[in-house]
């Protein structure tokens, strides 16, 4: 029997376990996301992915597809309730986009342009967090950090290191290395890590070989991020590890996790 | 490596799960949790550095940074606030010359604020070194100072003075009880667990926590779940500002709670329990632990609990200043040794929750419920109550009122008949939910406690017409602010932009649009938020923005729009630098504030 569920008017079939967002982006639509990422485990803590079914909201990466569902996504009441979001994330960290150089590549900002969110809108935060310029080859730029702990999981679930964590409570929390001093490059993290490249910010920095490609023609100044919803988190899909080696992957972190 | 650190690993087996435990010691011995300490630790337990570590960061009482050797946390409840709090934190602090939330030059002192600690009751309260001491007042912030000076070990401070009384002001068929420990579970055994879900499904009892879920559901689906082991919990958090009722019923009925937690492993097939204290009531973890080890020795638990061959432990861990372990799962990964972050729901606790085993999670009074109704049997409670909303109620009473304390009644009281009872004059305004955010004004006193009418999670807090509304709906936002987990976008940035925008409009610098924003955020965190912390936080400022709008607009600056801050203001310290002060240095008088 084919399952399948109606996302904006339109069907779409999932098999049974996958979650609203695995299906929806496997049929190509785009559900707007930056705490998710295909291959990693679900977190659902940026809300970015909120929909509307039955007159309640859910995440769609931790809600699992079932049949007949009536969702909701890209409504007007849904695209404002995400510039409120992506407005809160936005003042507070320090996101001076004509000065990064993941301008262009950034989910973030794509994901600004794609929700037409023109202002801040709320008084910026103007956050004070060092930046971890410990590492030969990466630099941690924590001021642009979204909390969305995709470089925790791609750590842990693809690398099998765990050298990320969240620490702190409510608007004290913040990203922290596993290392004594707190410092990356104290850390046995490798700039070929993963966790180096699933940032949907600007945080992890490569040292050298930056602007490769000028602003103007990167990622998301070709096309907007919903045309690239197929690649799940559109940044890093040239880079990204094939689905089925990633999958080996993981299954050699899990090993590596029930060893421990 | 710390000798100290080592036997306190020893003694708590090296298990990740006592984490909590393991910190609270550590921190005990000296002051604060070091990143050598941390190291140490996570070696011991088998954990990355960094996951010890955001367990240290999560908790209010656990403290990655030196702190004074004594450490006073003012409780920062409204109700505290009302009786003085910040002026004998002031008092504290200009004795050691030492500003809020800092260390003393000499690190002898830091004083500070937390959020309720469930003594509104015989408030001021504060925390001192994580001891609770109620009833303060000048002289005896003076009288603290000087044994502080003469470095006194807080053990050695005068006994009295951290006396917590229990203040029971009415008792119905709950606090008058009568029974012997161990007849509920007598009771139990008698009718087997079917027989126990029979009667729990009569009384119809629901969960006394806020969700009001079916008790008997919930264990019927805990013991049908798959898992190699099962687990029951009470949960003894009690965050919510203004309620102190499981305090109470574990200070004056501990045996009733266990019975129920007992009855609750019986019934569900679980082998353990674990009552989860929140740290604010550490005072109650000798009492609570010796009583558990004399129940031992009685056989009402451990091995062959009554000779039936049925096996039964509990265990007490306590929490560390974290409103947000109240949630379920949140309190599931704390008992984890985690930060109390909620989980992704479903899987629920109940059919994976402690070690992804199935796992039952009650309310205290829900316990002691049960083990009435196990013993009397499910029509036991039906003649107190409303048709849906059957039994008793356990009110914690506090604020403006002459009798502060517990008082049970039968669900359907109406609210102007505790006022009464608890002798508040010229009242105007009870909150009876914070997180609900029910503020009743006085043509409302004439509604019932009742889940179908105003329902309630315990809390009674009472305003009288001398009390300025906006001052609580701002102590309520700064209460969410410091206790959102930081987990998701919407509740983490969400408080904190609303906690700027009261504290703006208490500069006098606000604008109606401030508001709307504050109506807009409303909107936005019910829907956007993870857990039920970010989608009741700002119920409470609604509700009194509401019904009490100006006390808010008198406040405000202008009815068009304001920056957040004051342009000619910011240009004081130019002035100071160039030593000018004439008309020219200043910015237009439209500009200037008023
Ligand atoms: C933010 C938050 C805080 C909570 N705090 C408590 C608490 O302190 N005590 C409690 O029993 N339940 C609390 N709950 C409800 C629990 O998650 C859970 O529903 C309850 O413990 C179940 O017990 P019951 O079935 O006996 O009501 C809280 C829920 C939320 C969302
Ligand atoms: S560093 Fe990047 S990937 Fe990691 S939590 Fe922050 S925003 Fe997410
Ligand atoms: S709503 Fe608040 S408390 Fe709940 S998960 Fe989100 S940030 Fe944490």
């Amino acid at each position: 029997m084919e399952h399948f569920f109606v996302l904006d008017g339109e069907k779409i079939p999932f098999t049974p376990g996958q979650t609203i967002m695995d299906a929806a982006t496997t049929a190509g639509k785009y559900i707007p996301h930056l705490c998710y990422k295909k291959g990693l485990s679900a977190h659902g803590s940026c809300r970015m992915c909120v929909v509307k079914i039955n007159n309640r909201h859910f995440a769609s990466c931790t809600t699992k597809a079932a049949d007949g569902l009536i969702v909701r996504n890209r409504t007007h009441e849904m695209t404002e309730g995400r510039r409120t979001s992506l407005q809160l994330l936005f003042v507070e960290g320090n996101h001076f986009c004509p000065s990064c150089e993941r301008s262009g590549d950034c989910t973030l900002q794509a994901t600004a342009y794609e929700m037409g969110m023109l202002t801040p809108h709320y008084d910026h935060f103007f956050p004070d967090r060092r930046v971890d310029a410990s590492h030969p080859d990466i630099v941690l730029e924590l001021n642009r950090c979204i909390q969305c702990e995709l470089c925790v999981r791609a750590s842990r679930e693809i690398d099998g290191k765990n050298v990320f964590a969240l620490a702190g409570r409510g608007m004290a929390s913040r990203l922290i290395v596993n290392s004594e001093s707190g410092l990356l490059g104290d850390s046995d993290f490798e700039a070929t890590d993963y966790a180096a490249r699933v940032c949907p910010v600007g945080v992890f920095l490569k040292r050298t070989g930056n602007y490769g490609a000028p602003i103007g023609d990167r990622t998301f100044d070709e096309r907007p991020i919903s045309s690239q919803a197929a690649t799940a988190s559109g940044a890093d899909h040239a880079s990204d590890v094939a689905e089925d080696e990633r999958r080996a992957l993981g299954e050699v972190a899990t090993e590596l996790e029930a060893a421990r | 490596m710390y000798p100290v650190v080592e036997d306190i690993l020893t003694r708590n087996g090296h298990d990740p799960t006592r984490l909590m435990m393991i910190l609270r010691e550590v921190q005990a011995v000296f002051g604060w949790v070091s990143p050598d300490t941390i190291t140490q630790i996570a070696a011991a337990v088998n954990r990355p550095r960094a996951a010890v570590q955001s367990t240290v960061e999560f908790y209010t009482f656990f403290n990655a940074e030196p702190v004074g050797h004594y450490r006073v946390l003012f409780s920062d409840n409204i109700t505290d606030r009302m009786l003085g709090s910040l002026a004998l934190r002031d008092r504290l602090c200009a004795a050691f010359a030492v500003r809020p939330g800092e260390v003393s030059a000499d690190g002898l002192v830091s004083v500070d604020r937390t959020s309720c600690t469930g003594l509104c009751d015989q408030g001021p309260a504060a925390l001192v070194n994580t001891r609770a001491m109620p009833n303060l007042s000048p002289e005896r912030i003076d009288a603290m100072a000087a044994l502080i000076r003469d470095r006194r070990p807080v053990a050695e401070w005068p006994a009295d003075w951290f006396d917590v009384h229990e203040n029971i002001r009415r008792r119905d068929k709950l606090l008058g009880h009568g029974l012997t420990p161990g007849a509920p579970i007598k009771a139990a055994l008698d009718r087997g667990p079917e027989g126990v879900l029979a009667e729990l499904s009569r009384a119809a009892l629901r969960g006394r926590g806020g969700a009001g879920f079916g008790t008997e559901t919930k264990w019927r689906i805990c013991r049908d779940a798959p898992g190699y082991a099962h687990y029951v919990v009470a949960n003894a958090d009690e965050g919510e500002p203004g309620t102190f009722k499981d305090r109470v019923l574990l200070a004056s009925c501990p045996d009733l709670v266990f019975d129920g937690l007992v009855i609750a492993g019986l019934v569900t097939g679980a082998r353990k329990g674990m009552v989860y204290l929140r740290g604010e009531y550490a005072f109650l973890y000798p009492r609570l632990t010796e009583l558990l080890a004399q129940r031992r020795r009685a056989g009402l638990l451990g091995n062959n609990i009554m000779g039936v061959g049925f096996t039964f432990d509990i265990e007490v861990h306590l929490g560390a200043g974290a409103y947000i372990c109240g949630e379920e799962s949140a309190l599931i990964e704390s008992l984890e040794g985690k930060p109390g972050k909620p989980r992704i729901r479903p899987p629920y606790p109940v059919t994976q929750g402690f070690l992804g085993q199935p796992t039952a999670v009650n309310n205290v009074e829900t316990l002691a419920l049960a083990a009435l109704i196990t013993t009397h049997g499910g029509d036991w409670l039906k003649d107190r109550g409303t048709p849906t909303s059957v039994g008793t109620t356990m009110l914690s009473v506090s604020g403006d009122v002459e009798r502060p304390g517990i008082y049970e009644y039968p669900y359907g009281v109406r609210i102007h008949e505790v006022l009464d009872a608890a002798g508040a004059t010229d009242t105007q305004a009870v909150q009876i939910a914070v997180g609900a955010g029910k503020c009743l004004v006085d043509t409302e006193f004439e509604r019932r406690i009742a889940m179908e009418d105003a329902s309630t999670t315990g809390s009674f807090m009472v305003f009288d017409r001398t009390r300025d509304l906006f001052e609580v709906a701002a102590n309520f936002v700064e209460f969410f602010a410091h206790e959102s987990c930081g987990f998701c976008t919407a509740c983490r940035v969400g408080t904190t932009v609303n906690k700027r925008l009261m504290d703006k409009i208490a500069a006098g610098q606000g604008s109606p649009q401030d508001i709307e924003e504050m109506q807009r955020m409303h909107r936005h965190m019910q829907g956007a938020s993870h857990c039920g912390l970010g989608s009741t936080a700002t119920m409470a400022l609604r509700d009194i923005l509401n019904k009490f709008r100006p006390a808010f607009e008198r406040r405000l600056l202008s009815t068009d729009f304001e920056p957040a801050f004051d342009l000619d203001a910011e240009l004081s310290e130019a002035r100071d630098l160039t030593g000018r002060d004439d008309a020219l240095a200043h910015l237009a008088p439209a500009h200037a504030r008023r």
